[in-house]
């Protein structure tokens, strides 16, 4: 019997000890935390400037309350309307794009994994991974010294007699949602396909030995074995795409952004940087597009999620 | 269907394959075909024809990435009168220095240099030593409301607040025109602890046990047995941090008006974007070459926008070599976990 009781102390009493240790240890995490809430959740808070007429060097009053006037001015003034919607079109045309093509990284990952020659497919790996490592400046810079009027672009083009006189490049409105595609691949096609790779390197050896000893070719192995096996991959990154269509981030087209081009290059992330940073200082209507984007952002990342469930049976948050 | 393609297709490859190979005689394919490893199978022509095209279209692609870069070294160590003329497109001419010198000697360039590096280096520190911890106490059992706060700390990957908000807090919170701004906002990342948990959980258990049998208490353990067990992911995380510090602009862009706190991507920027203040700080250092040299070798705007891109490009390119392994298993462990 004393026994008994003595062990049942014996437990509370560890137990006791480790609910206090537990309490030491969030003790050490909760620094983490705190930055945590004040570098993510805090601003949230600022969503109220979006309901104020708010004009910074003067605090927020009540007196400034406005209600809902900047979610309406999106729909009400028709100078904003047309802004608006022309945004919304690049935003989707830009997103739309890389949807379109969102099979390149692993067709090229696909054919990359045919190369025998090992050092020449370690090194087309290797440059064609790089440009992801460089900032988006870094890229504009070089776009800017390739494609200047007496850049390489030109002077190649000009002695080839395919140009009679230097083009612009940079400089035009035309096929904008094209070159920026072609910007963006250029600096991300060869890390996305790393992943790719990844999931080819894992198909089983000797489902492709039994396939090649049956007589296939190359084209039929890719078809039958390699594409079926990557594709999971490719539902994933898909998906993900999707969840971040509103998503464009600003930096690539704030770096190509110029006179010529800017009724095409700007998308909403952009967009909401001009209107706070821009000079209009109109910070209380960009609060607003942050808002209405953020909450679509996340609606479609649960909807993608939900997708990703129902097909895969698993989810990717 | 597709299972009978598979069978019967190839069966009348094998057939014709002996003839087509005698008309093959191209030496090239010759040479792929003797490349390739593995056990003797036979390969049809449309085979080899794939593997020509591959490393044709693979070449070109690799030509169009490495080109670019090459092309801007070769125009900033050649006379700065025949880049100018764009004659430099495949080889440098009339081999010199200057330009590095000269960009040197650029007002703040060098320590828009010294900030980038500084923030690089302590940032990756903190970020690094932040995932490490965090994500060993997420695996500790007795820590309280485990699931919470580490819910509370993931959630954080998927929303985002918008630049106003962000700007406001930066400047409720002292950070505008302050050097922590680069270092505090980047310490605790999601990803990076996702990424150390899932390693730290792949330790056996009995290590810490051990431990703390013996009476290590969770710091001690933290530091003495897990900190040297997770170091491969450290290394990986460390890269992807440094790189990400170096690369940073937006908090520059918003945050930062104070000129001493400019990162050197921020100078690139401006250096591209106004001509006018670019030529105001050349003619502020003045040509040290003689009057022969002047034209060859005095700074213009775009040998000096060259020169920058150069530097800066540089710490990535040297790095990325040593570091692609890293890269690599990066996102490997962040695909398994999706």
């Amino acid at each position: 019997m004393g026994k008994a009781k003595k062990e049942m102390d014996l437990l509370t009493v560890s137990a006791l000890k480790k609910k206090r240790k537990g309490k030491i240890e969030f003790l050490y995490i909760l620094p983490f935390v705190l930055l945590v809430a004040v570098f993510s959740y805090y601003p949230l808070w600022g969503w109220i400037y979006a309901f104020f007429d708010y004009k910074p060097p003067a605090p927020l009053e009540m007196k400034n309350f406005v209600g809902l006037k900047w979610f309406k001015y999106m729909i009400d003034d028709p100078v904003k309307v047309k802004e608006v919607l022309g945004v919304i079109r690049n935003t989707f045309a830009m997103s739309g794009i890389s949807l379109l093509f969102s099979w390149f990284p692993m067709i090229f990952a696909v054919f990359l994994n045919e190369i025998k020659c090992v050092p020449f497919k370690k090194f087309v790996q290797t440059v064609t991974t790089l440009p992801n490592f460089i900032s988006w400046i870094l890229v504009y810079s070089v776009a800017f010294s390739v494609l200047s009027s007496t850049g390489a672009v030109n002077q190649i083009l000009q002695s080839l007699g395919v140009l009679d006189k230097p083009k612009l490049f940079l400089q035009s409105s035309d096929h904008v949602y094209f070159t920026q595609w072609l910007w963006l691949t250029w600096k991300n096609a060869g890390w996305a396909a790393i992943m790719y790779i990844a999931a080819i390197t894992g198909i089983d050896e000797e489902l492709n030995e039994a396939a090649r000893i049956d007589g296939a070719s190359r084209m039929q192995i890719i078809r039958h074995i390699t594409l079926p096996s990557i594709l999971p991959t490719y539902f994933v990154l898909l998906m993900l795409n999707i969840a971040n269509f509103l998503s464009n981030g600003m930096e690539q087209y704030l770096m190509f952004y110029n006179a010529f081009n800017k009724e095409r290059i700007r998308v909403l992330d952009l967009y909401v940087y001009q209107l706070a940073f821009g000079g209009t200082g109109l910070y209380s209507l960009s609060t607003a597009i942050s808002i209405l984007k953020s909450v679509v952002s996340v609606t479609l990342l649960a909807v993608t999620n939900k997708v990703s469930k129902l097909i895969r049976g698993e989810g990717f948050i | 269907m597709a299972d009978n393609n598979m069978i019967q297709e190839p069966v009348m490859h094998i057939d014709d394959d002996a003839p087509k190979k005698k008309e093959l005689s191209e030496r090239q394919l010759e040479k792929l075909a003797a490349k390739r490893k593995g056990p003797k199978y036979k390969t049809s022509l449309g085979d080899k024809l794939i593997s020509v095209i591959t490393y044709i279209v693979y070449s070109f692609f690799a030509f169009v990435c490495v080109y670019p870069v090459y092309y801007i070294f070769i125009n900033t160590i050649s006379s700065n009168d025949l880049s100018q003329r764009g004659k430099i497109l495949f080889y440098p001419q009339e081999v010199h220095f200057n330009n590095y010198k000269q960009v040197m000697k650029l007002p703040g360039l060098l320590h828009a240099f010294e900030i980038s590096l500084l923030r690089t280096v302590i940032g990756t520190i903190f970020t690094v030593i932040t995932a490490a911890f965090l994500g060993y106490m997420f695996t500790r059992e007795t820590l309280w409301k485990k699931k919470l706060w580490y819910r509370f700390i993931v959630a954080t990957m998927y929303f985002n607040a918008g630049i106003i908000p962000w700007y406001l807090t930066m400047n409720n919170l002292g950070l505008i025109n302050n050097f922590w701004v680069y270092i505090l906002p980047m310490m605790v990342q999601p990803f990076y602890i996702v990424l150390c948990k899932t390693f730290v959980e792949s330790v056996p258990k009995e290590l810490q046990e051990a431990a703390e049998i013996d009476g290590a208490g969770t710091l001690r353990i933290f530091w003495s047995i897990i900190r040297p067990v997770i170091k491969p992911i450290l290394a990986t995380i460390a890269v992807f941090a440094a790189v990400n510090q170096w690369n940073a602009f937006q908090d520059t862009l918003l945050l930062v008006t104070d000129d001493k706190l400019h990162t050197l991507q921020y100078k690139l920027w401006n250096y591209i974007n106004s001509a006018s203040s670019l030529k105001a700080a050349i003619s502020s250092v003045g040509s040290s070459a003689s009057a022969q040299q002047a034209l060859a070798q005095s700074a213009t705007t775009t040998s000096v926008r060259m020169t920058v891109t150069i530097i800066v490009i540089t710490p990535i390119i040297l790095v990325y070599p040593f570091f692609q392994r890293y890269f690599t298993k990066g996102i490997m462990i962040g695909a398994v976990k999706g």
